[in-house]
């Protein structure tokens, strides 16, 4: 078979490949035990990085879910479901942001409430 | 009637203290000032003009220091507010002419508009054809008004309970109108004369006019889509 790659660039690519992948399950391990990830996202993420390291590890994994989907061109399967996957997490951090902007509107309120009350009544003790 | 009136500000130093005093040369009225979030000291010199002060410690948006407001006014029993901008744009003398269409319980909402008298300040080219076009909006979707941009309110116990539960965020005049009209609340329009603006910017420039009126059209068509 004639391909632009030597076999030793191809084993580069995909030792890379693994790397990246375990880079990003150590970094996400790494912040949940310092408690700086939500486990809810962290479960999120992990998969990522499983679905991630078994494509680089399993090369021709890609190729078979692929082809057996229609897709001719493997590549722009994994481009796909990559910008689906943004998209949706996207979206999902919009309705994050909303509630807890709602959320925050509500505290603040309820802080100028108590500060007013708290206003008054040392207003009061002053006076007597 | 003891009525309230709520002025909303976002760091109008340059004008609190004269819009304050204004209000209460004009009526008996006690004064609210939410102060949302001002980093310019507008709250001790509102505090020192003689108006109560509610303070947001963190900008929340004019829709959130109304719904505020309107808090304060259902929880210390008041029965009617009257809402005035913080920038000097409306006149106190009009505030007593509102209170009168409340109190001859004419409406729930009386909006005070530049439009059915057409003299004073009429804001800019830009402003002035926006609002037209609003105006054919909200007479689409129901609520009768030439001037949906107006914040000079005053509103009776009826409508602060509608719109203190759920008050709209960021261009809230129109949004409300039309929330409250949904909920059984009566509009009407009485004339007022604005006046520029006493110091400072507004916080809608000329150049953000036509993305203003986007935003406000959006908000209207999803107001509608919303289930309350």
């Amino acid at each position: 078979m004639d391909t632009p790659f030597t076999y030793s660039q191809m084993y580069l690519l995909q030792a890379l490949g693994v790397a990246f992948s375990l880079a990003l399950i150590g970094f996400v391990v790494e912040a949940i035990r310092r408690n700086r990830l939500n486990e809810r996202y962290a479960i999120l993420w992990l998969a990522a990085g499983a679905v991630l390291l078994a494509l680089s590890i399993f090369r021709p994994l890609l190729h078979w879910v692929a082809l057996s989907l229609g897709v001719s061109y493997p590549p722009s399967l994994l481009f796909l479901v990559s910008f689906l996957f943004l998209l949706v997490i996207v979206l999902h951090y919009s309705l994050v942001l909303s509630a807890q902007r709602d959320a925050i509107r509500r505290l603040a309120q309820a802080v100028a409430f108590l500060e007013r009350a708290l206003d008054e009544t040392d207003g009061a003790r002053r006076r007597e | 009637m003891r009525p309230l009136v709520v002025i909303p500000t976002l760091n109008e130093a340059a004008n609190i203290a004269a819009v304050v005093d204004g209000v209460r040369g004009t009526c008996g009225a006690d004064v609210l000032v939410v102060d949302d979030g001002s980093d310019d000291g507008t709250a001790g010199l509102a505090r020192a003009a003689g108006a109560t002060v509610l303070r947001h410690a963190c900008n929340l948006g004019i829709g959130a220091a109304v719904q505020s407001g309107f808090l304060y006014a259902i929880a210390h029993g008041y029965d009617a507010v009257v809402r005035v901008d913080g920038d000097g744009q409306h006149d106190p003398g009009f505030i007593p002419v509102l209170l009168d269409e409340l109190a001859r319980d004419r409406a729930d909402i009386v909006v005070g508009s530049r439009f059915l008298a057409r003299e004073g300040y009429q804001s800019t080219v830009v402003r002035r054809v926006g609002i037209v076009i609003l105006g054919v909006l909200s007479a689409l979707v129901g609520a009768r008004v030439t001037d949906p941009t107006s914040g000079y309110w005053a509103l009776n116990r009826r409508a602060l309970d509608v719109l203190g539960r759920w008050h709209p965020d960021d261009y809230p005049e129109t949004q409300s109108l039309l929330l409250a009209t949904r909920a059984g609340c009566r509009v009407r329009e009485v004339p007022v004369v604005m006046r520029p603006r006493h110091a400072g910017n507004s916080s809608i420039s000329t150049v953000h006019a036509g993305f203003y009126m986007l935003k406000v059209i959006l908000a209207v068509l999803i107001e509608r889509l919303r289930s309350r």
